[in-house]
């Protein structure tokens, strides 16, 4: 056991921050919290903080940090205001998973219950959103509460936790020496895998003749890539990814089948509703992904690789769960599996990729029609990163183009706000991103719409100086919705048309370098100039104002009932 | 689809935790279920919470319902029993004015043959006591309204499973074997 040294709790935070190997946290200062703070300023040389321009931003950035590099992200904010406005981040970062350690000041603990200034009951309204939460009155529980915190923030299916610190606990002195949290004894992070439900998946699958493989987040999350890789690779299996499972094999990848979901590929989701044997690893069964769950791959059996039990019969009923964290279960069944192949069947994704390709893919992105559209931009920014860029993406029409068409080679590559579906995201969730990776390019795809949600994060990125590349696809409406108006409204545009400022000056306003464009021939030489500044860097490129994203498989309908047109 | 629906006892075996309360019955809250009755008290264990609620939902919910409370780290284990798998009481107390009892030599059988418990009388009121079922505390209730209730209160659900919990074994404690 370490020696204690007497110190203040505020000062026992940011040693407990320190000892869990935090360099970077992203947050907003106000009353509640200023004890932190100035611990915060004496340690500026081993701890960097981010002064986000909205407390939303910080927890994107915390996220966008964690989807890269692995690590918890960390955040800090006041009482009141100050933690009610992390709220769409913890929910977002809950949803998909992210590790994320949130910090609220809060009232001194004899005001607590008194409606004091700046009093919110923040427990209670993150309560639904966080994986743990935990407030604390007294400095002494610091140590042992933060450690925990982080265990239980990264451990098992990752997820935020909130602690909020009453004022008076900030400042009360305390003895303080740190132990790590390896266990809670009422907490069971991976659960155990049967080596039967192993025995009898294997049987499944060396059996089967139409076998479908659906990842998720889980195989990035569990750093299951190589793991995975070896998986398909010897039994041949075609494999379709989810939205956030996006980037956990290479696009490249011969067996890679493309995108399952509303606004995925056709070949997945018709052929979801054919093979023989559904295998989902580290995938939720989100209802984007399965459409109707009367109609989902009830022809076939189901085998489901997942961490969190809850998860296991939630929305599908499978017939086979192996339980546990999928770097050590997929190469169980790996080993005991016969090498095989599947080319007819999997002839059978190309065939259906040649058709879509026909119909939608051709002309997203080598359109022949003069407006600039979605997927030739996206397509510009691979062969200018040639698919080594992060991609981050914001919510709407751009984000399915960007998905579906942004290409990867390396993991952990994609971030976008999947469950959640959190328009804002993208501006600080890059931001975060690039100091996670910072020898990497990262390049923000965001609307219109979005952007103006957390446009302030400019601010942000120009006083970090984090060299993200930030490219709006204004198409002067809230697209996503402007297309569910057209499609099932009778193009009854309600609200979704936009008359946007002038997004070049609102950059160089911040002293970003900025451009628009609006043809096509400006385009590859824009992306290039963008691409090879260090800086950050702010493109506009106006596309097609009325623009749909397909294909699509309406809400409600069936995953092979998916619509080219 | 029509699903069976059941009422179930769960019980849920906890650490003793300032926000548990909030963070199960916001499980609840968030698919829209109602909570029919709902008690916390120390359990067998010592440290160890006990929580039991009492809902009338489908086979297949209860079974996620309690995967998503055993999610929560606090909780070290959650389990439903229909009423036939348990044994369960409620505990009802009726304040009737003194008067009635008096007047009313009818009170009195109904008390006795109810094997209600007097568990107070004053100038001014008495009170009733009655541990048993739902339909006995009703029909007392049933019985003795016409004479006038001053108050009435019934408790939650109070339970044990026929079978073992096992919750020391998943603690490596020594109890309840
Ligand atoms: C915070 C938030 N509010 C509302 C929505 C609903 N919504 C989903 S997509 C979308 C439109 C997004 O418009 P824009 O950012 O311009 O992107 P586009 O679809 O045009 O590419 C809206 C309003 C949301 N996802 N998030
Ligand atoms: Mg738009």
């Amino acid at each position: 056991m370490n020696k204690s040294i007497n110190i203040s709790g505020a000062e026992a935070v940011i040693r407990c921050l320190i000892e869990e190997g935090v360099d970077l946290i992203y947050g907003y200062p106000g009353g509640a919290i200023m004890p932190i703070y100035d611990e915060l300023y004496k340690f500026q040389d081993k701890l960097n903080h981010v002064l986000t321009r909205h407390e939303q931003g910080a927890t994107h950035a915390a996220q966008g940090y964690s989807r890269v590099s692995g690590k918890v992200g960390v955040v800090t904010a006041t009482s009141g205001p100050g933690a009610t406005n992390l709220v769409t981040g913890i929910a977002d970062a809950q949803i998909d998973s992210t590790p994320m350690v949130c910090i609220t000041g809060q009232v001194a603990s004899h005001l607590l219950g008194s409606d004091a200034f700046q009093e919110t009951d923040i427990i209670g309204i993150s309560t639904p959103v966080t994986k743990w939460n935990c407030q604390i009155t007294k400095a002494v529980d610091i140590p042992k509460v933060l450690a925990k915190a982080f265990y239980i923030a990264k451990s098992g299916r990752p997820g935020p936790v909130l602690i909020d610190i009453t004022k008076d606990a900030q400042f009360e002195m305390m003895d303080f020496h740190y132990e790590k949290c390896y266990s809670v004894r009422s907490y069971i992070p991976t659960p155990k895998y049967s080596i039967n439900d192993i025995e009898k998946a294997v049987k499944l699958i060396d059996s089967s003749k139409k076998p479908l493989i659906v990842w998720g987040q889980g195989v990035i999350l569990g750093n299951a890539e190589n793991e995975f890789k070896e998986f398909i690779e010897k039994t041949g299996i075609p494999a379709a990814w989810t939205i956030l499972g996006l980037s956990g094999l290479p696009t490249e990848h011969p067996l890679n089948v493309g995108m399952v979901g509303m606004h995925g590929n056709y070949g997945p989701n018709v052929l979801t509703n054919e093979c023989d044997l559904l295998i989902a690893i580290g995938m939720r069964f989100d209802d984007r992904v399965t459409g109707n769950l009367e109609t989902y791959a009830k022809q076939a059996k189901i085998i489901h690789f997942e961490i969190d039990p809850a998860e296991i019969n939630k929305n599908v009923d499978v017939d086979i769960a192996i339980l546990g964290n999928v770097k050590e279960t997929i190469p169980k069944v790996t080993n005991l599996i016969k090498k095989n192949s599947h080319k007819k069947w999997l002839n059978k994704f190309h065939t259906f990729y040649e058709i879509e390709y026909e119909k939608v893919i051709k002309d997203d992105i080598h359109p022949s029609k003069d407006g600039l559209t979605m997927g030739e931009v996206i397509r510009e920014i691979n062969e200018a990163s040639d698919g080594n860029a992060i991609i981050v993406t914001d919510v709407g029409q751009h984000q399915m183009v960007a998905c579906r068409y942004a290409s990867f080679k390396e993991s952990k590559s994609n971030v976008t706000s999947g469950g959640l579906g959190t328009m804002g995201f993208a501006l600080p969730a890059a931001l975060g991103a690039k100091m996670g990776a910072p020898e990497r390019e990262v390049v923000a795809i965001i609307g219109d719409g979005g952007y103006q949600m957390t446009i302030q994060e400019l601010g942000t990125i120009f006083q970090t100086g984090a060299a993200v590349k930030i490219v709006v696809l204004n198409n002067e409406y809230l697209g996503m919705v402007r297309q569910w108006q057209q499609m099932f409204f009778e193009k009854r545009y309600a609200s979704t048309e936009m008359i946007n400022p002038d997004f070049v000056a609102i950059a160089k306003g911040y002293y970003i370098d900025a451009k628009k464009i609006e043809k096509r021939d400006e385009l590859k030489t824009s992306i290039t100039n963008m691409m090879n500044s260090n800086k950050p860097y702010f493109l506009e490129v106006k596309v097609e104002k009325e623009a749909n994203v397909f294909p699509m498989i309406p809400s409600g309908a069936s995953v092979s009932d998916i619509r080219l047109e | 689809m029509t699903e069976k629906i059941n009422t179930y006892t769960i019980s849920i075996y906890t650490e003793n935790n300032i926000g548990l309360l909030n963070r199960i019955s916001a499980i609840f809250l968030k698919r829209h279920i109602n909570i029919e009755s709902l008690t916390t008290s120390q359990s067998e264990i010592e440290n160890i919470f006990r929580f039991v609620i009492v809902v009338t939902i489908s086979d297949s919910k209860i079974k996620r319902i309690i995967k998503q409370i055993e999610k929560q780290i606090e909780v070290i284990a959650a389990f439903s029993h229909t009423d036939k798998e348990t044994i369960f009481l409620e505990t009802a107390l009726y304040k009737v004015k003194s008067k009635s009892l008096f007047d009313e030599k009818h009170i009195q059988k109904i008390i006795k043959e109810s094997q209600a418990n007097i568990v107070t009388v004053s100038p001014n009121y008495f009170v009733i006591e009655k541990t048993g079922w739902r339909e006995e505390t009703e029909k007392l209730y049933d019985s003795l309204e016409p004479y006038g209730l001053l108050q009435f209160v019934r408790s939650g659900r109070i339970s044990v499973s026929k079978e073992a919990m096992n919750i020391s074994n998943i603690l490596g404690l020594n109890t309840d074997k």
